[in-house]
């Protein structure tokens, strides 16, 4: 008999914690071990199944960062710790974590992009001495949209961390402008052997993939994640096929070689 | 083996088969038609030969019998979920050859595509058994022939249906009994349509560019089509579908999880929560399908998705036809070719 892979299985909400005033992590008890970037179809009953990317995971747990926009993910704000949600998968490929190892690593997120490659800084911050270290560029709209700022603070202590915003209040006292100013104004010493993430909205991606590319970064060199409607995570209901490419199979992380040849 | 029966022994052929299988075939929804008083050819359930319609091409296809419009995948309540059971009993469809080569198409999507085989799909398919019509004449919007699909050796039982009489090729041995013990054993071998009026040449895949992607082609498309997707709804092929959840009125704990054809040519098919989407433009959503049907597919699984069953051209408020679109795209490639 072939396994029903629509069917989600129950788990357990272990903990809610605020992050802006639209995005919450949710921590559930799971058994799942993900890779970094593999994503997770999440639902309640009655209201909807979405796909929410994993943004941590350890012993006996996930985590998943999610802003309030949408018709599920409003409900899932009502949500508190002790009470359940669905959730099947993991789904999508995942970085190739192990393939960055030794190199110098540059990851540049927008928004809640950070999610996905969140576990990814946290693998890295923990072993330092597998890559020849990290900057990492974070841009959000304003100093409110902010996410883990804890943690920011924390990988900080050994990772280059440029923070800015879109926009601020003079009492920001922080790095003000796009993403992109930042990485034009990175110095990156050993072009060759460095490896590049970038995750964000999709206008965010296109001009950081072309900044790195002034920088001399090869195309396959760097790492998109894509986003896109996928309503199963399994190949069939083709709401995220691009072009032969299905971004749930395929993805929804790219080598920016197939990234970029992908047309909507 | 062959066998010929009449009209009437042909009736306690399907009355015995009936037994073990709900029979499927094109047949007349009286005063269903898009306008009033107007019927429509869809597919449904029969027990009488003269029910089924051979004359006119089935405005839906048969791909509702193995994949529902809308089907249940599980109920909930509180923190369970259930699976709904289906029909105990096994399943005939009498269809065209390109239908037939159109359901191989399916199972290629939900039995092939990705890791996982379709829990739903499948256990509806493995029900199935393909009566064959016999069809050499074609219809007006056909081009099977150029995509190959006129042809197939895939059925259990071929037939060929005349003024009084109906004839048959068994392959499936199961079968031979109800035939045998109602018909008159004769040789027959079914055959297939070698030429339609329609004709299209596919450009060839590996050298489909993105300068066809952006070619101002699409932009007639974009003033004409309506994005109805009739197109989708009426294709053999098409097997996009969205998840839906519903919660019945008076217990709001109480629901189910659905899913529902769904079409790339329809607002909403690439809608993200917070606002971003993708082919926003008509035009762009003709040519993602037109792609998915005549390249996208081909380079995944090495044969083309579309079967040329025409039933898109038929079907198109606006007129639109995909087979005239196929050859403009081919003659855009071929153009290409002599500038390069």
């Amino acid at each position: 008999m072939t396994k029903n892979a629509y069917l989600p299985s129950s788990v357990e909400i272990l903990k809610v914690t605020k992050q802006t005033n639209i995005d919450y992590t949710f921590r559930i008890a799971s058994d799942i071990t993900p890779k970094s970037g593999q994503f997770l179809e999440l639902s309640i009953p009655r209201v909807g199944e979405a796909p929410i990317s994993i943004s941590d995971f350890g012993e006996g747990y996930l985590d998943m960062t999610i802003r309030k926009v949408g018709k599920v993910t409003d409900e899932i704000f009502n949500l508190k710790a002790g009470d359940k949600l669905f959730v099947r998968g993991p789904y999508g490929n995942g970085f190739p974590v192990d393939s960055y190892k030794g190199k110098h690593l540059i990851i540049s997120a927008g928004g809640t992009g950070l999610a996905p490659v969140k576990s990814i800084i946290n693998y890295f911050y923990n072993h330092m001495d597998e890559i020849d270290g990290m900057d990492l560029l974070i841009g959000f709209k304003s100093p409110d949209d902010v996410l883990f700022k804890d943690e920011i603070e924390k990988w900080k202590e050994k990772i280059n961390v440029i923070l800015t915003v879109d926009k601020a209040e003079e009492d920001w006292t922080g790095n003000v402008g796009l993403i992109t100013k930042y990485i034009d104004e990175l110095d990156i010493k050993d072009k060759e052997n460095t490896e590049v993430i970038v995750v964000g909205p999709p206008i965010m991606m296109k001009f950081s993939t072309i900044a790195f590319s002034k920088k001399d970064i090869r195309d396959e060199q760097i790492w998109v994640s894509f986003e896109r409607k996928m309503s199963c995570g399994i190949g069939k209901c083709g709401h995220c096929k691009i072009d032969e490419t299905y971004v749930c199979l395929e993805g929804p992380v790219f080598n920016y070689t197939k990234g970029k040849t992908l047309m909507d | 083996m062959g066998f010929k029966f009449d009209k009437k022994k042909f009736n306690k052929v399907l009355d015995d088969l009936s037994q073990e299988y709900d029979i499927y075939g094109p047949v007349r929804k009286a005063g269903k038609g898009k306008f009033s008083d107007t019927d429509v050819i869809g597919y449904g359930k029969i027990s009488d030969v003269e029910e089924i319609v051979l004359n006119e091409k089935s405005y839906f296809s048969p791909k509702e019998v193995i994949y529902p419009i809308r089907e249940t995948l599980f109920y909930f309540t509180e923190d369970e979920v259930k699976v709904p059971n289906i029909t105990e009993k096994k399943i005939i469809v009498f269809l065209r050859p390109c239908d037939i080569n159109g359901v191989k198409r399916l199972d290629t999507m939900f039995l092939k595509n990705g890791n996982e085989e379709d829990f739903y799909y499948k256990r509806l398919r493995e029900k199935v058994k393909f009566f064959m019509i016999e069809c050499t004449e074609g219809f007006d919007t056909c081009f099977c022939v150029s995509m190959g699909s006129n042809k197939t050796e895939d059925y259990d039982v071929a037939f060929r249906f005349t003024e009084d009489e109906i004839i048959v090729d068994i392959k499936d041995e199961m079968f031979t009994k109800e035939f045998k013990s109602h018909g008159e054993e004769i040789d027959f071998k079914p055959e297939y349509i070698e030429e339609n009026k329609v004709k299209v040449n596919i450009p060839d895949p590996e050298k489909v560019t993105n300068e066809v992607f952006e070619n101002d082609v699409w932009k007639e498309y974009a003033s004409r089509c309506i994005g109805c997707g009739r197109c989708n709804t009426s294709c053999i092929t098409c097997s996009c579908f969205t998840m839906q959840d519903v919660y019945y009125d008076d217990n709001k704990n109480v629901g189910e999880r659905r899913r529902v054809w769904a079409s790339c040519q329809v607002d909403g098919f690439t809608d993200m929560a917070g606002g971003h989407s993708f082919r926003r433009n008509q035009g762009d959503r003709m040519r993602f399908k037109t792609m998915h049907k005549i390249n996208d597919f081909y380079k995944r699984f090495g044969y083309h998705m579309c079967v040329g069953c025409g039933r898109c051209d038929d079907v198109c408020p606006e007129y639109i036809s995909f087979s005239k679109c196929i050859n403009k795209i081919d003659e855009i490639v071929k153009e290409g070719e002599k500038n390069d």
